[in-house]
């Protein structure tokens, strides 16, 4: 076969087209559901704090871990070169785990991989994130954007505990 | 077409190739830093860190290559293409002069380890002034490669009143107005916060507002890259493969609707920010996958073209026309297998682009596989495979050796086969980009099994381009003289006469274009600009 004539050029457009409509607004409809069906969303406007005075703000006055009710924990956490605080964060297994996070200096980022905790750390904004912690084991809370000579050190632990 | 086209797309191209050098040396340390070989002791004390080099690596690929391979490219076949000289062969070497000038301004602080802050230079990681003013000059020059393919082609319309603009003129003009129309947010950034802070006439800035910003020019700077290589795709390749392009006014189609839709869908890199309503970043969401729509319409196109060669060629079957493309031309081998991997990078990037989804692969080194199937892949290797013609026609010389070049575009190839699915697989186990990953406190085990790879797939893609670096000096350098013609472009089965007026006009579209911007942008940035207060400090923390 040589060339199609040019006639058919256009059916084959449309075979293409339809096609290729249909798929993004598929994969959209998919999205959707995830997110507004089981609720897994992003970081939004949570206001503003100083980065200059993130000390006085009453989230991050005293960073650490704060039982809020049964089986749900929030963590208020700073981030600042080249240390979480806290570093290290225990819930029991099955725990609902809110991060409340913010940046005293760089922009620095706060993934904890598997559990949908992936949130930027800008000074001058109030971050949030939450997840479920359902398995015992030690986690890693990482820095994800580079903040520095020594990014590469900057970590933190989540140790889910057994429950007794 | 005079002789003075030619000598421009010549300067740009040495200084790209140059960069791209510098750009693949530091990415080879980068890679052997991952798989546990770390040589930066040795390169002390011109390369002072991993964070030095991996901005150098950014910087001189992702900005400079690119930049100057397109703004030396595109007015070249734009010439051609129209049948008329550039309106201005002057305003083209003052261009040239202001771009290099303000490269060479950048590249000293970032060569001497003053700017190692990514080619994303997040503020309030601040770099000296130079890197920011450099840089900007260099952006104002691609604003004036833009006015003079425009002035060209008003010349050429008013000569040619009822006629369809060629369509490889067309698309070079709507990639430079796409750019230019896209660069506004960088301008915005660096002319209002980042220089004013960075030479102390300001005391602070916003982290905010400036990724906002940054991100407005940051992802459409991503089809700046792209489409100088569709357009090599669309109206080039399918006559070096013996064939011709399946539809002009699909092709149009496509590249109006990168103009109306490449920009006002930044924030799709901004999802895991804090600071900006789920709102928006669903908004940009839905048009970054309607900008998935043009880009489908390429795919189907471009591959549709291919086929015609490979059956004109004797080929038949389903697939059997593909293994008959002439695979010996360097040029088409080098394209076509650009096309392979970025048929996967773009899938990729529909995972990126996907809203929650993009909180499994934000920020890790998924990212930086992504970019090397898309950048790293789609684009340099398909400016590679220009190179090959493109360089032999302005050197009036043969290429050195084909056989070599059709070894390094096989070689490229593989490397990135190796490195970019094994990056993925890592992003996904949750490892960080931008890291020094082999000194990393909380190296994981199961990361540590896959690193050797990203050595392996980087050291082969090094190899690649060296091999590449030296074909290239020796085609421009000693080869046998004798003239090379450029391929000729393309003809359609359904040609530029199938091709409405309406699509040959530009108010429409860019109405359209800057009617989905303010949309888009529009209420948010304002919001941002009014309730942020400019005080962040800078840090230089490297």
């Amino acid at each position: 076969m040589a060339t199609r004539p040019p006639s058919t050029v256009h059916l084959w457009e449309l075979a293409w087209i339809l096609p290729s409509i249909a798929i993004p607004v598929g994969m959209l409809a998919a999205l959707a559901v995830t997110a507004f069906g089981a609720g897994i969303n992003l970081a939004g406007d949570q206001g503003r704090v100083d980065p200059a005075k993130v000390a006085e703000h009453a989230l991050f006055k005293e960073p650490g871990v704060v039982q809020t009710a049964p089986g749900q924990y929030e963590v208020r956490l700073t981030a600042q070169i080249w240390a979480f605080a806290p570093n290290e964060i225990r819930v029991p297994a099955g725990s609902t785990v809110h991060f409340w996070a913010t940046s005293k200096d760089v922009i620095h980022g706060l993934l904890v991989p598997r559990h949908n905790i992936n949130v930027m750390l800008l000074p001058g904004q109030i971050a949030h994130a939450q997840a479920r912690f359902d398995t015992p084991g030690e986690y890693p809370i990482i820095c994800h954007e580079y903040c520095g000579i020594a990014h590469h050190t900057m970590a933190g632990t989540i140790v889910v505990e057994a429950k007794p | 077409m005079t002789q003075t086209e030619g000598r421009l797309a010549a300067a740009n191209l040495v200084v790209a190739l140059v960069a791209l050098f510098g750009g693949v040396a530091t990415g080879l340390f980068q890679a052997l830093e991952y798989a546990g070989v770390d040589i930066y002791p040795s390169l002390a004390p011109l390369i002072r860190s991993h964070y030095h080099s991996l901005s150098i690596h950014g910087v001189l690929n992702a900005l400079v290559f690119t930049t100057f391979f397109i703004c030396g490219f595109l007015p070249f076949i734009f010439s051609r293409s129209l049948g008329a000289p550039l309106a201005s062969g002057r305003l083209g070497w003052v261009t040239f002069w202001i771009m290099a000038a303000g490269l060479v301004v950048a590249s000293i602080p970032l060569v001497g380890n003053a700017a190692t802050v990514m080619f994303t230079f997040y503020p309030p990681l601040k770099a000296h002034w130079a890197f920011y003013v450099g840089l900007t000059l260099v952006v104002a020059g691609t604003w004036l490669v833009t006015l003079n393919l425009f002035l060209t082609w008003r010349g050429w319309r008013a000569r040619h009143p009822g006629d369809r603009t060629p369509l490889a003129a067309f698309m070079s003009l709507v990639t430079f107005a796409m750019w230019t129309i896209a660069s506004l947010g960088l301008a915005a950034e660096m002319l209002f916060l980042v220089i004013p802070w960075s030479v102390g006439l300001m005391a602070g800035t916003d982290a905010l507002l400036a990724r906002t910003l940054f991100w407005f020019t940051g992802h459409p700077i991503v089809y700046f890259w792209l489409l100088p290589a569709y357009i090599s795709w669309y109206t080039l390749v399918p006559r070096q493969a013996g064939g011709k392009l399946f539809s002009d006014p699909m092709a149009r189609t496509s590249f109006i609707l990168f103009l109306v839709l490449s920009t006002p869908i930044g924030i799709h890199h901004q999802y895991t920010d804090p600071g900006i309503h789920q709102g928006w970043k669903l908004l940009h969401g839905l048009l970054t996958f309607a900008v998935f729509f043009p880009s489908l319409l390429t795919f189907f196109n471009v591959v549709a073209s291919l086929e015609t060669g490979g059956r004109a060629r004797g080929g038949t079957g389903w697939i059997g026309w593909f293994a008959r493309l002439p695979w010996a031309d360097p040029s088409l081998a080098a394209q076509v297998l650009a096309m392979v991997l970025f048929a996967f990078g773009g899938i990729g990037g529909l995972i990126n682009a996907s809203f929650n989804v993009n909180m499994v692969v934000h920020n890790t080194a998924y990212i930086v596989g992504h970019l090397h199937l898309t950048v790293g892949s789609a684009v340099t290797l398909t400016f590679m495979g220009i190179t090959y013609w493109l360089v032999p026609h302005l050197a009036g010389r043969a290429l050195w050796s084909g056989r070599l070049a059709q070894v390094q575009v096989w070689l490229w190839f593989l490397g990135v086969l190796i490195f970019s699915p094994t990056l993925h697989e890592l992003g996904l186990r949750g490892m960080p980009r931008r890291t020094m990953i082999g000194h990393a406190s909380y190296l994981q085990a199961e990361w540590k099994t896959l690193l050797p790879l990203v050595g392996i797939g980087g050291a082969l893609m090094f190899v690649s381009a060296m091999v590449y670096f030296l074909n290239m000096a020796l085609t421009a350098s000693v080869s046998r003289r004798a003239p090379q013609p450029a391929p000729g472009f393309a003809e359609a089965l359904s040609g530029p006469d199938h091709v409405p007026a309406f699509m040959d006009r530009w108010r429409p579209w860019l109405t359209l274009a800057a009617i989905l911007i303010v949309i888009a942008y529009g209420p948010m940035l304002v919001r941002l600009v009014a309730t942020t207060p400019l005080t962040t400090p800078g840090f230089r923390v490297w």
